[in-house]
């Protein structure tokens, strides 16, 4: 079997990196009429990221991301940040071995990994007093892993070499 | 002999401790955000960052919107017209009565000697989004700090109220609904003036009067509004209706649930409400009136908390 990441790929531009998770952050504040099955995106594009270049980025970047989407959505200050550190920790540490798996077993780990954060995320709102808000709150992690192979596709589009040039 | 690693396997400190160095920091965070309020600073200039992204948000729906009233139809505009003009006779009508019974109040209340009513100024509103965390029930107004909107102030749309401002950024601002389990309104009767306070329902969308006696007089079909009496919302506008009433005699209190009369989680534009004298100071406050919402809400989580426990 081969691993997924064996296909020869051209080096990561950072401006991929960075309008990637512009257009996440954007998804997110889009004016959705239900937002209970709506995906995380910033937390889907951050966990590939910290699988695919996890030198480049890691903790700092997730925790970042997590105030900006915090402070954006007038939470807790620091309830994203935890949950996204904890995301790129997993995603980091997962990283070999979840690329020598074939797409559906990706999203199976990716799965696992969103809903950690997930559960983070449902532990602070506990423990600052809310009310348990029911199980659909682990619907959006799942749907958010079933789309992990299309935003692989479209993230590798502009590191895929043309076809003729990975022929030679 | 010594040995020192070839500099491109140094890859800073092992992921775990960063992530412990990260969760504490976030945890830190938390409870300084949760207990303190010493962060709002922060929180201001990080969603200053985030404006640029929340106003691309917006703009499709806006594009969508113009399209589509530009696509209208004739046919549906000579409707539209024809059902607005029967709106306004209707609305005619009502106001001239409004108009009249104002004067009379006012007369009436001069007579008594009581102090007019402070007039109330109302700013429109266009709703960003609503928040990530779909129940922490909040949206997100473009209006901020630099229109001039003052945390406290009630929001309401053409319907009735929609809830109350919680924070306020240099150019957006925090709504909180009235459907939040920790938001409360003091709300009347208007069949018979029974005062009550209204609590958020939470994730029923739906609203609660908590310590009605089991005997109180209320009835399926009432409307409820706002009785002015906290000085925070003025008295008048339309709240809620009563939904349904259930008087357990083991119960010494009714378990009242309404609906609320404005779109809390529907429509794209709303209103702020200030007035621009404040109301004169209670006589038994020493406290500034901020020490003293903060107080509240942290009593009501506390009561919450040993609810919680209790059950």
């Amino acid at each position: 079997m081969i691993p997924s990441s064996s296909q020869i790929l051209q080096p990561v531009r950072l401006s991929t990196i960075v309008g990637s998770f512009a257009v996440a952050l954007f998804l997110n504040f889009l004016p959705w009429r239900d937002l209970r099955p709506v995906p995380d995106f910033v937390a889907l594009v951050l966990a590939f990221w910290c699988v695919r270049q996890p030198r480049l980025v890691g903790l700092g970047v997730a925790w970042t991301l997590g105030l900006l989407s915090d402070a954006g959505n007038g939470v807790l200050l620091g309830q994203h940040a935890l949950a996204y550190s904890l995301l790129a920790f997993l995603a980091v540490w997962l990283s070999r071995r979840i690329l020598w798996f074939g797409p559906m077993l990706q999203s199976l780990h990716i799965a696992l990994i969103l809903l950690a954060s997930q559960a983070a995320v449902l532990f602070v709102r506990l423990a600052a007093g809310d009310a348990f808000p029911g199980w659909p709150i682990f619907v959006a992690p799942l749907i958010a892993a079933a789309l992990w192979p299309v935003v692989t596709w479209l993230l590798l589009l502009r590191q895929r070499r043309p076809a003729n040039e990975q022929a030679i | 002999m010594h040995h020192t690693p070839p500099p491109f396997f140094k890859r800073g400190p092992a992921p775990l401790v960063r992530l412990l160095f990260f969760a504490s920091l976030s945890l830190a965070l938390l409870v300084i955000d949760a207990r303190f309020r010493y962060v709002e600073g922060l929180r201001s200039w990080l969603a200053l960052a985030a404006y640029p992204l929340q106003r691309a948000a917006t703009a499709p729906i806006d594009l969508l919107s113009a399209v589509s009233e530009y696509l209208s139809t004739q046919a549906s505009l000579i409707a539209e017209n024809e059902r607005l003009r029967e709106r306004a006779l209707a609305n005619a009508q009502g106001a001239q009565r409004y108009l009249a019974a104002q004067a009379e109040a006012g007369e009436l209340r001069r007579l008594i000697g009581a102090a007019e009513k402070l007039p109330v100024q109302s700013t429109p509103a266009e709703v960003l989004y609503l928040g990530r965390d779909p129940y922490s029930h909040k949206l997100f107004i473009d209006r901020g700090a630099v229109q001039g909107v003052k945390a406290g102030s009630p929001v309401a749309d053409e319907t009735g109220v929609v809830g109350q401002i919680t924070r306020v950024h240099s150019l957006v601002s925090e709504v909180t609904l009235l459907t939040n389990p920790d938001q409360a309104i003091p709300v009347q009767v208007v069949r018979n003036g029974l005062r009550a306070v209204a609590f958020g329902g939470g994730n029923t969308g739906t609203l609660e009067l908590r310590y009605m006696p089991a005997n109180a007089e209320v009835q399926p079909g009432d409307r409820l509004v706002t009785s002015g009496l906290d000085g925070v919302y003025p008295a008048g506008l339309v709240v809620a209706s009563v939904v349904s009433v259930e008087r357990d005699p083991e119960h010494s209190f009714a378990r009242v649930v309404c609906r609320p009369t404005a779109g809390v989680d529907r429509g794209r534009y709303v209103l702020i409400l200030t007035s621009d004298v404040a109301p004169p100071p209670r006589p038994d406050e020493a406290q500034s009136s901020k020490d003293r919402r903060s107080d509240k809400t942290r009593r009501a989580r506390a009561k919450e908390k040993q609810g919680d426990d209790s059950q």
